[in-house]
């Protein structure tokens, strides 16, 4: 057995508290410090903790490419209470991954209790310009190539292999925007049919725009301690069973971008197929994407996915992985669910992928 | 051949990406009043902490810090230094005076520039005074206060540095 599934007798871990802001098409001239605060009041407060000193270790992700800002994220440890000193630490990624960096503390012994936040302002920048400076420095990000073109690179290769049509990718435009509709924070929801979507202009083809998830402002963050500290706190709790991340090469011409086997492989580490899942909530930029992603966790008739919309509703960088993992863990303790599965994603085309188990404690 | 093996030491990527700036709502109502010949500082309603430059938060708290207080010209030295080199496109010629200065009715510090002054006599717990553009001049920028200057008022105690309101008295707990 492999990942932190095999590490789980240990210590398990309670997630607690999640709160998501609205996505923005823009938060105007909010900084990063006044996107952050109301979530980790909002978690802080679902818990009836005071601020970040109640808490044993603090991470969070954040991309300062994003909002053409150096050092952002030092800047927003204004919002944590950091007077006298905390254990805090940072990951240039999604949030998802700050979890699993907490996660590790938590299960080494190292800390009780973690505070995860992720924020993104992606609208001062052109996104897809700025995220093309992740690709390979010497061959690839000298010609500009954008995420938009690589995913619809993508996307042409499942459509020409068979393997999806353009109505499949409309179909799960259309359950997005519908499930959107019950998602307070989303940035586009609507009730639009597969005809419909179909008779819009092509973007960067064979994409139309709303193949492509919005570019958005906001921020989300978490709380998440072991069992015995949640019992402690007297709040309903879901357990955080498994997680994994994989990544795959940098070189996308080695890659088949049809599928996605490093999320097969964290699936399967993070113990995916032990039981039933209720609800999925997949970060999924690129309608196609969803659809790879549902086959390489094997995800069938009975499971609800990206009942919140998805990133295709609204797609906060560097928070949207950590707000899949929050989405299910809601769902959960509100009883919708049982059992679920929340993914993250990063890079071009689905190259890093993290696949956590969430269950009712 | 011979030219396959020479060794490639570089290639040239310039990167440019453009970005739509915003200073934040917080640190916006500071500029603007600064712009307007005003020093500003916010309060904590956790600590009552007055901060200058102002970013949002207060950072010991993490708690947002909305209430505006217009700070005092006058301010005290907290810390300096004297600078032997050039600061590079700035006019200001060495040896010359960089400092710690808390306003009157702030309880943090910032950095600006002494001047108009002996540079051996600076010393902690000095009086100081801002000295303004001519108005004309006044923009989003800390340097519409050229320098800070001293001023003939007996010097503060260490201790109460900081703790001063915007009249200049210390402040009753
Ligand atoms: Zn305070």
């Amino acid at each position: 057995m492999s990942g932190l599934k095999a590490m789980s007798a240990q210590r398990d871990i309670a997630i607690v508290a999640f709160h998501q802001s609205d996505c923005q098409a823009s938060a105007g001239a909010t900084n990063e410090v006044e996107l952050i605060m109301p979530e980790i009041r909002a978690v802080m407060d679902q818990v009836g903790l005071h601020n970040a000193q109640d808490v044993d270790f603090v991470c969070s992700g954040s991309c300062d490419y994003l909002q053409g800002a150096a050092f952002a994220f030092v800047a927003g440890v204004d919002a944590l209470g950091a007077v006298p000193p905390i254990r805090e630490s940072h990951v240039e990624m999604d949030a998802a991954w700050a979890l699993y960096e907490s996660v590790l503390k938590i299960r080494m012994g190292h800390a009780d209790s973690a505070l995860i936040y992720g924020f993104a302002k992606s609208s001062p920048g052109e996104l897809p310009i700025v995220l093309s400076q992740q690709l390979d420095p010497y061959y690839l990000a000298p010609l500009w190539v954008d995420t938009v073109s690589l995913a619809a690179m993508q996307a042409r290769l499942m459509l020409d292999a068979g393997k999806i049509t353009e109505a499949d990718m409309a179909a799960v435009v259309s359950r997005s925007r519908r499930n959107a509709m019950n998602n307070p924070h989303a940035q586009l929801a609507g009730d639009l049919s597969v005809e419909a979507l179909l008779q819009e202009a092509p973007f960067v083809s064979p994409l139309r725009r709303h193949d492509c998830s919005p570019v958005s402002d906001g921020a989300s963050a978490m709380i998440i301690a072991t069992v015995e500290q949640a019992e402690a706190w007297g709040k309903p709790y879901a357990i955080l069973r498994g997680i994994d991340h994989r990544i795959e090469s940098h070189n996308l011409c080695t890659r088949d971008l049809t599928d996605s086997p490093s999320t097969r492989r964290a699936a399967e580490a993070a113990g995916v197929a032990d039981g039933a899942i209720d609800v999925a909530e997949l970060y999924a930029p690129f309608s196609h994407q969803e659809i790879i992603l549902s086959r390489a966790l094997g995800l069938g008739e009975g499971t609800r996915v990206n009942p919140s919309g998805g990133v295709l509703a609204g797609n906060l960088m560097m928070a949207s992985g950590l707000s899949r993992v929050g989405e299910v863990f809601q769902r959960i303790v509100s009883g919708e669910a049982r059992r679920g599965v929340a993914h993250a994603t990063s890079g071009p085309c689905l190259q890093h992928n993290l696949v956590a188990v969430v269950e009712a404690a | 051949m011979s030219e396959a093996r020479e060794p490639v030491t570089g290639i040239e990527a310039p990167v440019y990406l453009q970005y739509q700036f915003t200073a934040g709502r917080a640190p916006s109502r500071f500029l603007s009043a600064l712009k307007q010949g005003r020093l500003t500082g916010q309060r904590c309603p956790g600590c009552s902490q007055v901060y200058i430059p102002p970013r949002g938060a207060c950072p010991a708290c993490g708690i947002a810090t909305e209430e505006e207080v217009t700070l005092s010209n006058k301010a005290t030295v907290q810390s300096f230094t004297i600078v032997y080199i050039p600061i590079p496109g700035n006019p200001i010629k060495p040896p010359y005076i960089v400092a710690n200065l808390v306003p009157d009715g702030a309880n943090i510090s910032f950095i600006h520039l002494l001047s108009e002054c002996v540079n051996e006599e600076v010393h902690i717990g000095q009086r100081v005074q801002a000295v303004w553009k001519p108005e004309a001049e006044w923009d989003y920028k800390m340097d519409n206060i050229i320098y800070y200057k001293p001023l003939d008022e007996p010097d503060v105690p260490v201790e109460l540095i900081g703790k001063l309101g915007v009249d200049g008295r210390e402040v009753q707990p």
